[in-house]
């Protein structure tokens, strides 16, 4: 399996370390309750195809949103974990 | 199907083994049951046949959609023990041992249960003390365990590599009671013994929507119609989190592949089940000959039952690490199972909030050795509406209220560290 990293481009999949599903970007606030907390560490949607995660490149330091396939293994591209946490932000997603 | 025996064994050899009748039946699937139980692996199966012989719940249906121990049950390293530390997880596994032990004379079938034992080997003085905690925790739970020092383990294992400079071997915890078991012939005895008392074993039957109406569970839409049932139990490891999302649930469940690995078949050389913890390594010798062992999990969400190079490596440099003599041998095959893996690294056997559904989930990857027990104790709990003593503290809201947490390794409860 090869990761594109953001910054590095197509690197082998052991320079990277895999992170968590990408709901890990949509932390919720505080004072959310335990509920939600509960939920946002513990629970997983854990698709069986289309995915989004985060994976670390250990050479560069770069968090990266990864798109692939859980079924295939098939990667189909990533962006940088800063602008997609931005992006839900600015979409009035973000709750940190 | 009559019952097995040396006699009908030699009777069939005589007669051209012209007598011997398919084991299960082939139902058609009736309108409604008692109980539906999605999933027919190892699990599943174990709790259909617990419903009827401990409860006397007949009217029960497994529908599988596949074919019957064509999951996990079919695709692990067959390694049976009961040496858990943590409360919770010890008096399980201990009560699933004790069931292994009368397993094959319970279901009149030959699952080749070998209690070869089993070695956790060490390579510190803090590791001996953490496995000194964990034999006498086992020993507390009325299991057994022997510490060994190097010598004792050169006794059983003269071909490891004792003086490796990284980890030279300090001495091991033997587990006696600890073996192997031929996988399919479980999945196969459970079904037999299941079908002899009347449940219906449905295959090629797939679970496509749970019918619940007013929080209450209805029963289940599939691929052969819809079937009413006054309880259903999803019992499903490796595609739990897809199964519960049809009741609207999210689980605390990853899913990763876990490989493993068979050499050519060699005359028997390892007689034990050795376990290489440094390594992430472990290993046996089938009764076909063939060098079964694994490492880790490959460490990324996967569905794909296949797993990449970079953990086949590991494995391999973690075999030729611990036993060099193992280079002379073919790896044959590979593979890759999907294992549900939980924050804290142990099941789930509960209700869930629907009446009537239940859930049994979260087998990480050590889901083959309680396949007695979880039957046992998911049988209890759906005849009973009582979690079974034995499995009481495996809660899906463990992680909500932290009460019960079973971390074995200590990592943390949180995914991926498992």
């Amino acid at each position: 399996m090869r990761i594109p990293c953001p910054v590095c481009g197509v690197r082998d999949r052991r320079e990277f370390t895999w992170g968590a599903d990408a709901l890990a970007l949509d932390r919720p606030a505080v004072d959310a309750g335990e509920v939600a907390w509960d939920d946002y560490l513990h629970n997983r949607e854990n698709p069986a195809g289309p995915t989004r995660d985060l994976w670390y490149h250990d050479a560069c330091g770069t968090w990266a949103v990864v798109d692939r396939d859980t079924v295939t293994h098939a990667v189909h591209g990533s962006s940088l974990a800063e602008t997609a946490r931005a992006g839900k932000a600015a979409a009035g997603k973000g709750r940190a | 199907m009559g019952r097995f025996s040396g006699l009908k064994v030699i009777w069939e050899g005589l007669r051209g083994q012209t007598g011997w009748t398919p084991m299960w039946r082939d139902p058609e699937p009736k309108a409604e049951y008692d109980v539906v139980i999605i999933g027919g692996g190892g699990h599943g199966l174990s709790t259909a046949y617990y419903l009827a012989k401990e409860h006397g719940i007949t009217n029960v249906a497994v529908l599988e959609k596949g074919y019957l121990g064509g999951g996990n049950v079919g695709r692990n390293t067959t390694i049976v023990r009961a040496n858990y530390f943590l409360p919770g997880n010890s008096e399980f596994y201990s009560h699933s041992l004790k069931l292994w032990e009368g397993l094959e004379a319970d279901l009149n079938y030959n699952v080749m249960h070998s209690q070869r034992g089993l070695i956790n080997l060490f390579h510190s003085d803090g590791q001996r003390d953490a496995f000194v905690r964990r034999g006498n925790a086992m020993v507390n739970q009325g299991d057994d365990a022997i510490l060994l020092d190097r010598d004792g383990v050169r006794k059983h294992l003269p071909y490891l590599d004792f003086d490796n400079v990284r980890f030279p071997i300090y001495g091991g915890l033997l587990h006696p009671r600890g073996g192997t078991a031929r996988h399919d012939a479980v999945a196969w005895g459970y079904a037999r013994g299941a079908d002899q008392r009347g449940v219906d074993l449905i295959q090629n039957c797939e679970v496509t929507g749970i019918d619940i109406e007013g929080g209450v569970v209805r029963g289940v839409q599939t691929s052969r119609g819809p079937i009413r049932a006054k309880k259903v139990a999803m019992i499903v490891a490796g595609r739990s989190s897809q199964v519960a999302a049809m009741a609207g649930m999210r689980l605390p469940i990853e899913s990763h592949v876990l490989q493993a690995f068979v050499t050519e078949g060699l005359k028997p050389v390892i007689n034990h089940v050795v376990s290489f913890g440094m390594g992430h390594f472990y290993i046996s010798q089938s009764d076909k000959g063939g060098l079964v062992f694994g490492g880790d999990i490959d460490f990324y969400s996967s569905y794909a039952a296949r797993g990449n190079l970079p953990m086949k490596e590991h494995v391999m440099d973690a075999a030729m690490t611990l036993m060099p003599m193992i280079g002379k041998a073919k790896v044959l095959r590979s593979w890759g199972g999907i294992m549900d893996m939980s924050p804290d690294g142990s099941p789930t056997i509960d209700k869930t909030p629907t009446e009537g559904l239940f859930v049994n989930c979260g087998w990480n990857y050590g889901g083959f050795k309680a396949v007695p027990g979880s039957g046992f104790s998911t049988a209890h709990l759906i005849a009973t509406g009582q979690h079974h003593a034995p499995a009481a503290k495996f809660r899906l809201d463990r992680f909500l209220t932290g009460r019960g947490i079973m971390d074995e390794e200590g990592t943390g409860a949180q995914h991926n560290l498992h």
